[in-house]
């Protein structure tokens, strides 16, 4: 047996990894598939919790109740894509447009800035109910788990059909794309709406286990999702659809050990933030080093 | 005018394109073009830079409209106003550069799946399956670089002479009925540009394909296609059609230049280079 704390680590690790692994997924689809730097996602996080708490409180059925949260980050990204596409703003400014919006949006739908869930039936604890026993870790891991599996797998295939392979090429070589007759405003419209509508799914996740929403708690979302990823192609060297979605996933399990162990360490929760940006920085110049080091040559970074 | 032989499959109507309308860089790229070009044509364009050659090809692909008044009509069709993706269910092209006309991140096989779908609504089945390699691996045989062999290679591996010759197969393997080539070997060594040519021509004859073929090589332009023609500042000058092309040599196109340009040409490379 492993000695507790290492075990509280590790379970810990695994059960936040799986539940923000979908921001994860949800990033690298719109950053790395779709290369569009999209930041909608700090905002939509929250419009999962919202929609899911929102709706659990009234009485509607969790599994509903996150559904309908997926539904509502798809509409975000929707709209995210239709700013850039059909209104010509930058990626970056349609995300941050978006993202500011959404806190006011996040607001109205929880008609204030917290909906607690303590004393609901929500989505782990009705499937605790079906199995006769109470909430606990490992029962929140194995449901995590199986759920990632079925967003890994439905991914997985759909980036390996014909929409989703004309997806990544667009965000490979776009003139290409739509010299080979692919509509490519569609594409990202799809890809941004996809994405947020896992970044959603996560957020009422999160709210339902953590039991409670609040309108901040997606700020620094779109940094984690992104530092998963960094970290997980750092890591892993992936190479194919299904090896960097894993990546993905074992990069939020790696991001959040690192978390768990700087808490334990005694840093406060106020100080992860910069962690975050600091293991960011770190994984995103570890190419950089090597190659100096083997005093091989790196292109300047890009501005824009 | 009773066989489809006579009746033109690109027919450019008035076609006219400013550029930055409005300001002090202000351009005309083309001044209204009237165009018709025949199934079995095997069109070379020359012309000086900027004279509006990829303008020209760019409008047909649909990657920006004309001036309003212009038209575009393929196979009938009036494209004018259609958006490019719609565009390439006609067109075919293949770049100068090659890393435009393929996708780096992407492999091979899945380059070529991508092409295979021109002009066709993209749903969810398996972007893959064992007919297409098949179908892919017969494409890229004839062009004896190895690369059926190595379809689940990433693209961005390979040369640049590699990358050209995958882009042609990509631009021709489900038949649009125009092909557009923008100075498509001008980045290759002469050798990789002589097996890339060879292997356009072959395609062109085998499928029978509509081409439009730009290049700075007046030899190129003399030897290739069946009707030559030459632009200058946004107009076309010369238009010589098979019979009088055979006889043609590349003095001949220096003095129909000066002539219809009205220009000395002092120095004939700079305006129209052998490379
Ligand atoms: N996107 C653009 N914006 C502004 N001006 C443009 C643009 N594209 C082309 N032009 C201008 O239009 C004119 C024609 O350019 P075009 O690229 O068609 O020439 P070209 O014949 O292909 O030349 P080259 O042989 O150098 O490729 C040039 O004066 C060019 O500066
Ligand atoms: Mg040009």
């Amino acid at each position: 047996m492993l000695p507790a704390t290492i075990q509280g680590i590790l379970t810990s690790s695994l059960s936040d990894g799986l539940i923000y692994a979908f921001v994860a997924v949800g990033v690298f689809i719109t950053f790395r598939v779709l290369a569009f730097p999209d930041l909608t996602v700090d905002g939509s996080f929250v419009t999962g919790g919202s929609i899911a708490a929102v709706m659990i409180v009234s009485g509607h059925n969790s599994f509903l109740a996150t559904i309908a949260a997926i539904g509502g980050g798809l509409a975000c990204g929707a709209v995210t894509g239709l700013l850039n596409t059909k209104l010509r703003i930058t990626a970056l400014l349609a995300g941050i447009l978006m993202m500011v919006s959404l806190y006011s949006v996040n607001l109205r739908i929880m008609s204030g800035a917290n909906i607690p869930l303590l004393r609901q039936i929500t989505i782990f604890k009705s499937i605790a109910n079906f199995f006769g026993t109470a909430k606990s870790v490992i029962l929140v891991i194995g449901i995590l788990a199986v759920l990632a599996l079925i967003v890994f797998m439905i991914l997985n295939w759909f980036l390996r059909t014909e929409l989703g392979l004309a997806l990544r090429a667009s965000g490979d070589n776009e003139q290409m794309i739509r010299g080979l007759g692919s509509d490519t405003d569609k594409n990202t419209i799809i890809g941004c709406s996809l994405s947020n509508g896992m970044v959603a799914l996560s957020g009422a996740l999160v709210a339902q286990n953590q039991g409670f929403c609040d309108v901040n708690m997606g700020i620094g979302m779109i940094v984690m999702g992104l530092a998963a990823v960094i970290i997980g192609g750092a890591l892993f060297h992936p190479r194919g659809v299904a090896s960097m979605l894993l990546a993905a996933l074992g990069g939020t399990f790696v991001y959040r050990l690192f978390i768990t162990i700087a808490l334990r360490l005694g840093l406060a929760p106020g100080d992860l933030k910069l962690i975050t940006a600091v293991l960011v920085v770190i994984a995103l110049c570890i190419p950089y080093i090597q190659k100096k080091a083997r005093h091989e040559w790196m292109p300047p970074a890009v501005k824009f | 005018m009773d066989t489809s032989k006579d009746q033109s499959l690109l027919q450019l109507r008035s076609v006219r394109k400013v550029f930055a309308r409005g300001t002090i860089d202000e351009v005309t790229a083309l001044y209204g073009i009237n165009l018709d070009i025949y199934p079995d044509d095997f069109v070379t364009i020359i012309g000086s830079n900027g004279a509006g050659k990829s303008t020209l090809l760019n409008i047909i692909a649909g990657v920006f409209p004309p001036e309003m008044g212009g038209k575009v009509i393929i196979g009938g069709e009036d494209v004018t106003d259609l958006s490019e993706y719609k565009h390439a269910t006609y067109v075919g092209r293949v770049w100068q550069e090659p890393h435009v006309g393929t996708a780096g991140k992407l492999t091979i096989e899945e380059n070529l799946s991508l092409a295979l779908l021109r002009g066709r609504p993209r749903g969810l089945r398996p972007s893959l399956n064992k007919q297409h390699r098949e179908l892919f691996r017969s494409a890229l045989a004839p062009l004896g670089l190895g690369l059926e062999d190595r379809l689940n290679t990433l693209v961005g591996t390979l040369s640049g002479g590699q990358r050209q010759a995958l882009a042609l197969v990509m631009a021709t393997i489900s038949k649009p009925v125009l092909l557009l080539l923008d100075e498509h070997i001008a980045t290759l060594d002469p050798r990789t540009a002589q097996i890339v040519l060879n292997l356009s021509d072959m395609i062109v004859q085998r499928e029978r394909m509509t081409t439009i073929m730009v290049t700075h090589n007046m030899e190129l332009a003399l030897r290739y296609g069946n009707r030559l023609i030459m632009m200058h500042k946004g107009r076309i000058i010369v238009d010589i059609g098979q019979q009088d092309k055979q006889a043609l040599t590349i003095n001949d196109l220096v003095t129909a230049f000066e002539q219809a340009a009205g220009e000395q040409l002092t120095d004939e490379s700079m305006l129209l280079s052998h490379r």
